[in-house]
């Protein structure tokens, strides 16, 4: 089984270029040179040079006591949080700013749910001197507005997208209409592994980096470059496909995508592409996806606006159809518990994207000592109004339990560590926090 | 003969097609559309199918597509409102949306009940044509529904003879680098480009598309073309007060 896409663009029977004859132009040349540019030395070289100079790369393996003890396990966090801009979205707008000089372009666009990408767009088109245009959907304006002010403090300009459901999806098809209108001058930095052909493939070998670095670390550290288990959200896929990349052809080493299941699969507002998806069409790119039976695209819910995105890279259709990865979902509450259990066990506040990786670790069970690497995508400054309400619903929460004298103790839960079930059944972080006491 | 053959034979200029999206205005409008479109002298019609993601329209048609999905608008209750529109209305009809709602559809069902409805071509902006060559093209053939392509200032010469050779009915050229409605006017580049195509004598005829708003910019592009398609600007027209035959009379009129 292959894993990398084919000379036709597909992943498996997934991916392709359906796009508008408007845009055959400039995917085709993308097409046809992004190889040969990225394989040049010179683009080597200084991709290389910028990684590690001002990215800050590679970013540390950290082994995780605390983590480790208490699920039983070898656990390693991979800090792409600690790269510049705070995600591992830097690795891929380095590289992509690198193609768009390389072929010509001087107008850069890009899309953006979090604000994540954004900022990490801007910042390379601040570097390197280009205009810079950062596509947004209304709502995510309104809940991210640090990323947003800081997007504007690097010269870009946000656009706040009015249509369809003003978020994530919006955001892109609006910049995949900036790009029709603007050919010529115009190079899309697409912020994931999606898109039509060649984007999931050339993000996915620019975020590549990501499993590389995990393979040398692991070796100086255990003796072994392989780990049993690779733990990553995926909301379009980028920093899954980062850190899955130099596993992908090592079958004995299991790789775990986590969804966001938002308020949970049955109640419809999930994001969870795999249990609610089928294949269709989005974004040029034939994948799993959210859609109705008339083949309308849905709009996820999650709470973290970087996993709110109702399809998912191709690659990642293609490892759930062969079953090379296996998929599970993480709900806003178990994420949020997760991020919190990071937090006070080990002094690292995980994006909220991030923190769904991290709340496999009570949602799986693990062999004794296996080696697991969880990739901590970003970090959580962007996220601190959502881990804010949190806190004050627990506070909420507490004080209404010791009123009716049921005592239990959310700081136990976090400082103490709850044991969880090593046998694979669904924890309901809402009883463990306490939140829904009856 | 089909009925896109007999139009371009026994018209060669001056041709008006013109874009609606079926479900907009209100429900269950598009019946009353087609007809008063076919009364007021339009030689062909396309209905477009609504999509909640429609990547190459501007505004326009983008707000007139989540109308229609609000109203309730999808390719089984066109199907069923469209039962009866033959033999009743003549010219030519033809289907235009994304390929994601024919694809849940199923292809195959979706060419079989078009063809029973005696629906002409499809337009489907977001197939590539490599895709349709190889997947769909005997498809198609077999229930003899007519692929239309899409050339753009940006297709170069080669891939317009390829779009020549696996056109049967004519050729979409979209007026300038632009997602619909957007752009108004052209430019002396449009025109160049326009001569281009021209210039190449093709074996198909030719409808220019996109940013044709009024008389003055159908007429210019009836210079270089056979005709051309109308669609935000109608799509506007329609909200107008009134009734939609009303609208549709008086627009028709003013574009002609
Ligand atoms: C920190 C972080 N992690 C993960 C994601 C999800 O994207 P992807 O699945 O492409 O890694 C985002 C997207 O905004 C993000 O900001």
């Amino acid at each position: 089984m292959s894993y990398q896409v084919n000379e036709k663009g597909y992943y498996g029977e997934f991916g392709g270029a359906f796009i508008p004859e408007m845009l055959y132009p400039n995917v085709k040349h993308l097409e046809q040179n992004y190889l040969k540019i990225i394989e040049s030395e010179s683009f080597q070289t200084e991709f290389v040079s910028l990684l590690k100079h001002y990215v800050g790369r590679p970013s540390p393996l950290y082994y995780s006591k605390r983590l480790s003890d208490k699920y039983g396990i070898r656990l390693y966090l991979k800090r792409e949080d600690l790269n510049h801009t705070g995600s591992h979205k830097i690795n891929n707008t380095i590289g992509q700013i690198l193609m768009a000089r390389h072929l010509g372009k001087k107008r850069i666009i890009a899309e953006t749910g979090a604000g994540q990408h954004g900022v990490a767009t801007a910042t390379v088109c601040a570097r390197e001197g280009l205009e810079c245009i950062v596509f947004m959907g209304a709502t995510d304006v309104a809940r991210q507005m640090p990323n947003v002010e800081k997007m504007q403090m690097l010269g870009a300009t946000v656009v706040p997208v009015q249509s369809g459901n003003k978020t994530l999806k919006d955001a892109t098809n609006e910049a995949i209409r900036d790009w029709i209108n603007h050919p010529d001058e115009t190079h899309y930095i697409i912020g994931s592994v999606v898109g039509p052909h060649p984007y999931p493939d050339m993000v996915a070998r620019f975020q590549s980096i990501i499993s590389a670095e995990i393979k040398q670390q692991l070796l100086e550290q255990t003796g072994s470059p392989l780990p049993d288990s690779v733990i990553a959200c995926v909301g379009g896929g980028s920093n899954a496909a980062g850190a899955f990349y130099h596993f992908l052809n090592e079958p004995n080493v299991k790789l775990i995508a986590v969804e966001a299941d938002g308020k949970g699969l049955e109640t419809g507002e999930t994001a969870a592409t795999m249990a609610a998806g089928r294949p269709g069409i989005i974004h040029g790119s034939l994948t799993l996806l959210m859609q109705t039976d008339d083949g309308q695209i849905v709009e996820p819910y999650s709470i973290s606006a970087g996993l709110d995105y109702p399809g998912i890279g191709p690659l990642h259709s293609h490892l759930f159809k062969s079953q090379r990865a296996l998929f599970i979902r993480a709900t806003d509450d178990e994420a949020l518990a997760a991020a919190f259990e990071l937090t006070r066990m080990e002094g690292i506040i995980p994006a909220l994207e991030s923190a769904h990786a991290l709340a496999a670790l009570s949602k799986l069970s693990f062999k004794k000592d296996e080696t697991v690497v969880i990739n901590i995508s970003g970090r959580g400054d962007k996220d601190m109004e959502a881990y804010r309400n949190h806190m004050k619903n627990i506070k909420n929460k507490e004080q209404e339990n010791t009123q009716t004298k049921l005592s239990l103790n959310n700081e136990d839960v976090y400082t103490k560590g709850y044991t969880f079930p090593t046998d694979g059944t669904l924890v309901d972080f809402r009883k463990v926090t306490g939140l829904y006491i009856p | 003969m089909n009925r896109l053959q007999t139009l371009f034979q026994n018209k060669k200029n001056n041709i008006l097609s013109v874009y609606f999206t079926a479900g907009f205005p209100k429900p269950e409008t598009s019946v009353t559309i087609i007809r008063e479109l076919e009364k007021q002298g339009v030689d062909m019609i396309e209905i477009g199918i609504p999509f909640s993601d429609p990547l190459a329209d501007g505004p326009v048609i983008q707000h007139s597509s989540q109308i229609a999905l609000k109203n309730g608008m999808s390719l089984s209750k066109l199907f069923k409102e469209l039962e009866n529109i033959r033999p009743e209305v003549k010219i030519p009809l033809l289907l235009m949306g994304y390929f994601n709602t024919v694809m849940q559809f199923g292809v195959e069902t979706f060419c079989q009940k078009a063809a029973a409805l005696g629906i002409d071509g499809v337009i489907l902006p977001d197939l590539p044509l490599e895709v349709y060559e190889e997947r769909y093209a005997s498809m198609f053939d077999s229930y003899g529904i007519v692929p239309v392509f899409l050339v753009t200032p940006g297709t170069n010469e080669e891939r317009i003879r390829k779009v020549d050779n696996l056109s049967k009915g004519f050729i979409y050229m979209v007026s300038s680098a632009s997602t619909t409605g957007t752009k108004s006017g052209f430019h002396p580049k449009n025109i160049a480009y326009f001569q281009r195509v021209q210039s190449m004598r093709l074996k198909n005829p030719v409808l220019t598309g996109f940013g044709i708003s009024n008389h003055e910019t159908f007429t210019q592009a009836c210079q270089f073309s056979q005709g051309a398609i109308v669609g935000s600007a109608f799509i506007k027209a329609l909200q107008s007060n009134g009734t939609i035959q009303e609208a549709i009379a008086k627009f028709v009129a003013s574009v002609r």
